[in-house]
C-alpha cells in the first residue's frame, strides 16, 4: 500500500503525462485531466480491489468506467503507470494507428478500457450494467464509474439514476466531477445544475461529498466511506469537489483549458511547476 | 413450383417470445431487459421464468441499451426487447458507441416494425430502421418473416457474438417456413427457383412474393423468389446466382426504399451486374393509421405491388 507522498509523487507525474500528451498533437482536454488526478490514481493505486492483467469481464475484481471520456489522458496516464500497457505508449496519443484514441475505446483493444466513452452521459448506465452482471455472477466486488457535473445534462443519466435506486443497484459507487465548469463556460451559466447533492438523494441515492477532491487523504477517506455504504439497498454518488486544471496554476479555476492544448511555453512552465518523479515517458 | 402452405396465422413477436422462452431454459447467459412492453415483445414466459435474469427498465430506452452493454462485461448475453422505432432512432448514439463501437454482445430485438403496426400511427411506424441499423459497423441486422423464422433467428443469435438487430412485426401473418428450421446468419433462402425474374424479399413481404410467383406464373412469368433474412451481412452470391439467369430484380420490403433491403442490393449489382430493378418499399414518406391490411395495400407493400413491379421490371429488360 503506497503512503500519501508515494501518491503525491505518482499525481505530479501523471499531470506531466497530461501536459506533454496534449501539448504533443495540440489538441485534447487537459482541464479536467488535472482536475480528476488525485481522483483516478487513488483509485487505481489504493481504492480499487484488481487483478493482474486485463480481462474484459473483470471477473472477481473491482472495476471502473470512465463515462466523461474527453479526459483520456488522465485515464492514459494512470492506467498505463499501473501497468495496463506500456508507459511509451502514452507518445502516441491521438496519432494515426494509435490504441490511445482522443476518446477512450474497446476498438483498439486497449487493456483497461472496457467501453467506449466520448458522447456524454452514458457511462452509469453501462456501469449499472455490470454491476447487475456482478449480481448475477455472485461476484461480491464493486463497481465504480466517473462522471463530469456538466455531463449530468443529458437526460440518459436521470434514467439511469432513478433504475439503479429503484432496483438498489447498491454495488456501485458513482463519482461526479464537481468542477463547476464546462466548454461554453461555468456550469451555472451554461444550465445550472442546482442541487446536485439534493438531486441525487431524492432520487434515493445515498450521497458522500469530498470537499478537498484534489486531496489525496480527503479522496481516500471519502472513498473508504463510500465503500461502507455498499449493500445496504442504496447506490453511492461520491461529490467530487475539484478544480478543473489543478496543478498548473495558468490552468485553474477557469473553463478556458477545457480542451485547448498548452503552447511550448506553456507547457516548460507547467512541467517547471510538476518535477518529475516516476520518469517521462 | 414449390408449394408453401401457410400452418395459420401468427405473428412475428411470439416467435421472438417463443425462442426467448427457450433460450431461457437452455443458455443461463441470457438475460432480456424490456422497457415496458413485455407483454407487446411476447417476453412473460421468460419474466416468469427467470425474474432474477429479466430486467424491467420503465419507459427509458437510453438507459436500457447502456445497460445491456454493461451487461455483457460479466459473460451476459442481453436481449433487449421494444418496438423498433425506440429500438433505434430513440437510442441510436447510444447502440453506436456504447453497443456497436465498443463491440458488445448485445442483441437488440425490435416489434412492431412498419406499417403493419396499424392504427398507432406513423408515431410508431419506423420505417427507416433498417437503414439505421445496417449504417453502423459491425451491425448484423435480421428482418424474419414468420413465426417459425423468428422463432429460430432468436435461438440462433444467443450463439453469434456481436451486436444484432432483430427486426419484426406486430400482426399475424402466414406461417410458412419449417417449425424448428435451421437459421444461419447471411445465409439467404432460395424459395422458388425462376427464369424472368427474381423477387428478393424480406420479413412480411416474403409471404407477398410468394403469393406474387403464383400469379406471375399464371401471366407467364417465371419468378425466383429469395428469402433474405439476414440484410447484413448480405447473400450477395445468392442474389447474384438467380439474377445470372433472370437478369432483372424486384426488392420488397416494408422500409423506406432510401437505406433498405432495395439499396442494399443496388450496390450489390452495380458492382456486379448491373441489371433493372424495381422497388417494392416505402417511397420516403411517413405512415399514418389504419388496418394492416389497408396500410399495406395504400402503401404498395402485397403481393399485387409485387406483380405491378416484376412486369414492369421485366419489360425493362
Amino acid at each position: 500500500m503506497a503512503d500519501i507522498t508515494q501518491l503525491e509523487a505518482f499525481v505530479t507525474q501523471v499531470r506531466r503525462d497530461i501536459v506533454r500528451q496534449v501539448h504533443k498533437v495540440n489538441s485534447g482536454h487537459p482541464g479536467g485531466s488535472l482536475g480528476c488526478a488525485e481522483f483516478l490514481v487513488a483509485l487505481y493505486q489504493q481504492v480499487l480491489k484488481r487483478k493482474e492483467g486485463f480481462n474484459m469481464d473483470g471477473d472477481q475484481e473491482d472495476i471502473f468506467f470512465l463515462s466523461n471520456g474527453h479526459i483520456s489522458p488522465v485515464f492514459y496516464s494512470v492506467l498505463a503507470r499501473s501497468g495496463y500497457f506500456p508507459v511509451e505508449e502514452l507518445n502516441t496519443f491521438r496519432l494515426l494507428n494509435s490504441r490511445l484514441q482522443g476518446h477512450p475505446t474497446t476498438h483498439e483493444g486497449l487493456p483497461g478500457i472496457r467501453i467506449a466513452s466520448g458522447s456524454l452521459g452514458q457511462g452509469i448506465s453501462v456501469a449499472i450494467g455490470a454491476a447487475a452482471a456482478k449480481k448475477l455472477n455472485n461476484d461480491k466486488h464493486l463497481v465504480y464509474a466517473l462522471c463530469g457535473d456538466g455531463e449530468l445534462q443529458e437526460g440518459q443519466n436521470w434514467e439511469a439514476i432513478m433504475y439503479g435506486a429503484g432496483n438498489k443497484v447498491d454495488n456501485l459507487i458513482v463519482a461526479v466531477d464537481l468542477n463547476g465548469q464546462q466548454i461554453d463556460g461555468s456550469t451555472d451559466t451554461v444550465l445550472p445544475l442546482g442541487n446536485v447533492k439534493g438531486k441525487f438523494e431524492a432520487f434515493g441515492w445515498e450521497v458522500v461529498t469530498i470537499e478537498k477532491g484534489n486531496d489525496i487523504q480527503a479522496i481516500l477517506e471519502g472513498m473508504e466511506t463510500a465503500k461502507t455504504k455498499t449493500g445496504q439497498g442504496k447506490p453511492i454518488c461520491v461529490l467530487l469537489q475539484t478544480v478543473m486544471g489543478n496543478g498548473v496554476d495558468f490552468m485553474m479555476h477557469t473553463h478556458a483549458w477545457h480542451g485547448k492544448a498548452p503552447n511550448d511555453e506553456q507547457l516548460a512552465s507547467a512541467l517547471a511547476q510538476n518535477p518529475e518523479t516516476l520518469g517521462d515517458y | 413450383m414449390k408449394i408453401y402452405t401457410d400452418t395459420g396465422k401468427k405473428d412475428t413477436r411470439s416467435g421472438f417470445g417463443a425462442g426467448l422462452t427457450e433460450l431461457g431454459k437452455t443458455n443461463e447467459n441470457v438475460v432480456a431487459l424490456c422497457a415496458d412492453l413485455t407483454g407487446s415483445l411476447k417476453m412473460d414466459a421468460f419474466k416468469e421464468n427467470h425474474p432474477q435474469r429479466f430486467f424491467q427498465v420503465g419507459i427509458a430506452e437510453a438507459n436500457m441499451m447502456g445497460m445491456a452493454a454493461g451487461l455483457t462485461i460479466g459473460g451476459k448475453i442481453p436481449f433487449t426487447g421494444t418496438f423498433a422505432n425506440f429500438s433505434t432512432g430513440r437510442v441510436y448514439d447510444q447502440i453506436r458507441q456504447s453497443i456497436a463501437y465498443s463491440g458488445k454482445n448485445v442483441k437488440i430485438c425490435a416489434s412492431h416494425a412498419g406499417v403493419t403496426l396499424g392504427e398507432d400511427g406513423a408515431t410508431h411506424q419506423i420505417l427507416e430502421d433498417i437503414g439505421l441499423m445496417k449504417m453502423l459497423p459491425s451491425m448484423t441486422v435480421i428482418n424474419t418473416c414468420d413465426y417459425n423464422q423468428t422463432k429460430a433467428a432468436t435461438i440462433a443469435l444467443a450463439d453469434h457474438n456481436g451486436p444484432v438487430y432483430l427486426r419484426f412485426g406486430r400482426p399475424k401473418v402466414a406461417n410458412f417456413t419449417p417449425e424448428n428450421g435451421p437459421f444461419t446468419i447471411g445465409k439467404a433462402v432460395e424459395l422458388q427457383e425462376g427464369t424472368d425474374v427474381t423477387i428478393i424479399a424480406t420479413g412480411h413481404l416474403v409471404w407477398e412474393a410468394l403469393e406474387a410467383c403464383k400469379t406471375l406464373q399464371e401471366q407467364g412469368i417465371s419468378a425466383g423468389v429469395i428469402n433474405i433474412h439476414t440484410i447484413k451481412p448480405l447473400d450477395a452470391a445468392a442474389i447474384l446466382k438467380s439474377v445470372a439467369i433472370t437478369g432483372c430484380v424486384v426488392t420488397a420490403e416494408e422500409h423506406n426504399y432510401l437505406g433498405g433491403l432495395g439499396e442494399s442490393v443496388s450496390r450489390i449489382l452495380a458492382e456486379n451486374n448491373p441489371v433493372p430493378q424495381e422497388f417494392v418499399a416505402t417511397k420516403d414518406t411517413f405512415g399514418e393509421s389504419g388496418t394492416p391490411d389497408q396500410l399495406m395495400d395504400k402503401y404498395g407493400l402485397n403481393a399485387a405491388a409485387i406483380v405491378k413491379a416484376a412486369t414492369k421490371v421485366v419489360a425493362r429488360k
